[in-house]
């Protein structure tokens, strides 16, 4: 048996969140996820939590276990190597119910930062001409599953509302390097402000938290370069 | 309550398609999903999207007609020819369109859209990124909807249809988030909901992809057809039975049985691994059930069965890193081993519904004002058996098709389709009762019972092999499970968030759309794609080059046959 302790929250009744104790059998390869379903068909069918795919690709299921941000999905519980789970909601969201958190924020600053492509307004015939060198540039920053685990780890993004997140910036950069897309300067004023890419304090913990083992940390460096020196060449002589 | 010109219900690659043209068209879309768009089960396909581009060296004579024929030799010759052609004639452009839209295809070294081979297919036709085809495609859509300003109500669970004198002007959804009912009007409704795989016990499918999708519209008045056509995709890991793209093979992989033999030999001579998924999932499930597979151990869990080996090593680290790597974080994470070094233990699982909704290829149904697009309908492009890279072509074929038919109908019909306020009120109050009983239900069944019991009796007799006693048994466990599930036990409420509600309600479709599967099968008596009998090894033109259509009845479905639409390929014996 493995131990779970969950957290429980019903806005509309409780005052304040709880932890609910459950007892789930150990299984070889049992997943957390499968573990929250365990709980939910055999000990209390009012638990909230959200999945879809179960195999990491989705973005459904990020939460806290054990310290950590993770997918229950692909966190198996053999490998926590502990008699003790503890499962929360992705940090600083508000909590709509248990482990299900409101994302209306990420959801919204994804928005803001025109999250699709603007190319050329004369389109090729058939596909654009883009090298695999070219493409590469945009590898791994096309993988995003928007699952918020960045967004709940970023003490910056606790602390302002207003903070455009990893997500959105690691969004951006998957425009600006995409050699289709023809609109960096307006991509950079939309994000080179102080709610943008220079509230970053390069913190790292959105690298860490990644269940896909993306890089926005990194994307987000590389964008606050491009934008300085793209300010620069603005005023500089030559 | 809210009024919207064209209702999308599913947010996968079909849905939003549909409400992109939808706008483009210029109506006024509402896409509503269960689960944000980005959560669809579309996002999961992997290895890539048909289209006879002729990028690649090997291609450079593809043609829609050659899409065409593959497509149609694949379904068994049950594919309705004309909607096959239109398909892959629109191929091309359709391709075009997600890439002008920023979708990260692969790139071949001149730069242009890289192909790949699969089954079944003459020519490398299967357009991919790596093995996150549909993740990208997904994303791709849904950056276009944010672009388009379309409104989605995500995390809202369609209970039912508004009808109005047998025409659709609506739908009733409970909003997750509040718990609350609500009548949304329409002018049309396009379903656009995915599969029903969660029936079976192993399936590759998201949890998420259940029957109810099928099952609305089927109470409704619209037919399934050919719902006892399931594909079970050969490569699916044991245990999670998680999906090893076709891409694996397409890339070289090679199927290894216990004796180290490359067995697709003795199966699929020329085509080996590359045979289409019916036959493959066919041939590793009889070196399975002959002894020259592996067994599970049953200590290690999971669903059980046998399996034997999809080897990629000699692809070698490099490619597998630039064209497989998400299979090699699926390996990693759920099966603890690296495919680079090590073969991947895999058995077929569940994986399609080549069935669903009758449509025709504009997504229009039986009942007025209703239209559906994407796997929960069936055009029918997929026959009997579909090529592995079709799915995703069908989503933003005909997803794009019905969009822009719901859009016009509605545009004029505008003044038509309204019901009158008294008659919605009455229709809110009926869903809301019924969802109430199902809260109130304080009999002595466990849901959850149910719910295993129907999977397994799925995976078990009505699976790859099928034979007419073990349907029979199947049949009457689906009518048994059904009378049972009215005396749940429920301990629920109208709350928000109450998933436990939501999967109840979807577990009456199920069973319903499990009963249609089991019958059309067992009336079948013939071996056609992936429907494979014991007891009827040939296939049977004579008497079944046909649909099966089901209509719903309060005292279950009735079944009825259409005929096959034949163009230029007479039906000839399928070889690989």
């Amino acid at each position: 048996m493995t131990t779970f302790k969950v957290l429980r929250f019903d806005p509309a009744k409780d005052k304040a969140p709880r932890v609910d104790t459950f007892e789930v059998p150990a299984e070889k390869g049992l997943t957390v996820l499968e573990s929250l379903y365990y709980i939910m068909e055999n000990h209390d069918g009012s638990l909230a939590f959200r999945s879809s795919c179960r195999a990491a690709v989705c973005g459904s299921c990020a939460m806290h276990i054990n310290g950590k941000y993770r997918l229950a999905c692909n966190t198996q519980v053999e490998t926590l190597k502990s008699d003790i789970i503890t499962v929360q909601p992705l940090a600083h969201l508000p909590i709509l119910k248990d482990l299900v958190v409101d994302l209306t924020n990420f959801f919204k600053h994804y928005d803001e930062i025109k999250p699709y492509i603007i190319p050329d307004s004369k389109l090729p015939e058939k596909e654009f001409v883009q090298s695999p060198k070219e493409r590469r540039k945009i590898d791994g920053m096309v993988d995003c599953i928007l699952c918020a685990a960045c967004y709940g780890s970023c003490p910056v993004a606790a602390g302002e509302p207003g903070y455009l997140g990893p997500h959105a910036l690691l969004k951006t950069a998957r425009f600006v390097y995409d050699s289709r897309d023809k609109s960096t300067k307006e991509r950079l004023q939309l994000v080179a402000h102080n709610k943008g890419l220079f509230r970053c304090h390069t913190i790292f913990n959105c690298q860490i938290a990644c269940p896909k083992n993306l890089d926005p940390s990194g994307a987000i460096a590389k964008l606050k370069m491009k934008s300085v020196w793209s300010s620069l060449k603005e005023i500089l002589p030559f | 309550m809210s009024m919207f010109d064209v209702i999308i219900v599913g947010g996968g690659l079909a849905g939003l398609r549909a409400a992109i043209a939808a706008k483009e068209s210029g109506a006024s879309p509402l896409i509503i999903s269960k689960i944000h768009p980005v959560r669809s089960h579309s996002g999961a396909a992997q290895g890539g999207i048909n289209a006879p581009l002729a990028n690649h060296p090997d291609g450079k004579d593809d043609s829609p007609a050659k899409h065409a024929f593959d497509t149609i030799k694949g379904s068994d010759y049950l594919a309705d020819q004309d909607a096959v052609e239109l398909m892959t004639s629109t191929a091309p452009s359709a391709i075009y369109e997600l890439e002008h839209w920023g979708c990260p295809f692969d790139r071949t070294t001149d730069g242009r859209i890289a192909q790949r081979p699969f089954g079944g297919a003459g020519y490398p036709r299967t357009c991919f990124g790596a093995d996150r085809t549909g993740h990208y495609i997904l994303q791709t859509l849904y950056e276009q909807v944010v672009k388009q300003q379309i409104p989605v109500y995500e995390e809202w669970f369609v209970v039912s249809l508004i009808a109005n004198e047998g025409t659709c002007c609506g739908v009733v959804a409970q909003n997750l988030r509040t718990g609350k009912l609500e009548a949304i009007e329409a002018h049309a409704v396009i379903f656009a909901t995915g599969g029903a795989g969660r029936i079976y016990g192993r399936s590759s499918n998201a949890l998420t992809s259940t029957g109810l999708g099928m099952s609305i519209p089927f109470w409704a008045g619209a037919h399934l057809k050919d719902m006892e056509f399931i594909q079970f995709h050969p490569t699916t890991i044991i245990g999670k039975n998680i999906l090893m793209t076709e891409g694996c093979r397409g890339e070289g992989g090679y199927l290894i049985n216990k004796d180290n033999e490359r067995f697709m030999k003795r199966y699929a001579a020329e085509k080996m691994e590359l045979a289409p998924r019916d036959i493959v999932s066919r041939s590793i499930q009889t070196e399975i059930n002959e002894g020259r597979g592996f067994s599970i151990d049953p200590a290690s869990g999971g669903s059980g069965g046998g399996y034997v080996h999809l080897d990629i090593r000699h692809l070698g680290r490099a490619k597998i890193m630039e064209r497989l790597p998400g299979v090699r974080d699926i390996c990693l994470e759920f099966l603890g081993i690296d495919p680079i070094d090590s073969p991947i233990p895999i058995q077929p699982a569940q994986h399609y519904t080549m069935g669903g909704i009758d449509t025709d290829s504009n997504g229009k149904t039986a009942v007025k004002g209703l239209y559906a697009a994407g796997e929960c309908a069936c055009v029918s492009v997929h026959g009997a058996n579909r090529l592995g890279g079709n799915s995703l072509l069908d989503t933003i074929v005909f997803g794009k098709f019905s969009g822009i038919k719901a859009a016009q109908e509605s545009l004029e019909s505008k003044t038509k389709c309204r019901i009158d306020a008294n008659a919605l009120k009455m229709t809110l109050k009926q869903v809301e009762a019924h969802l109430q009983r199902m809260c109130d239900n304080r009999g002595n069944e466990n849901p959850y019972q149910i719910k295993l019991e129907l999977a397994k009796v799925m995976d078990d007799k009505v699976g790859i092999f099928r034979t007419g006693s073990d349907m029979k048994e199947a049949l009457d466990k689906v009518r048994e499970l059904k009378k049972r599930f009215k005396q749940i036990r429920s301990a629920g409420m109208i709350t928000p968030f109450n998933y436990n509600l939501l999967w109840l309600l979807e577990m009456e479709g199920n069973l319903d759309v499990a009963e249609v599967i089991a019958m059309g099968a067992l009336a079948r008596q013939e071996s056609r794609g992936s429907h494979s009998r014991r007891d009827f090894t040939k296939r049977d033109d004579q008497n079944w080059l046909k649909h099966t259509l089901a209509s719903y009845t309060k005292d279950g479905p009735v079944l009825s046959y259409k005929p096959v639409t034949i163009t230029k390929h007479q039906p000839q014996e399928r070889k690989y």
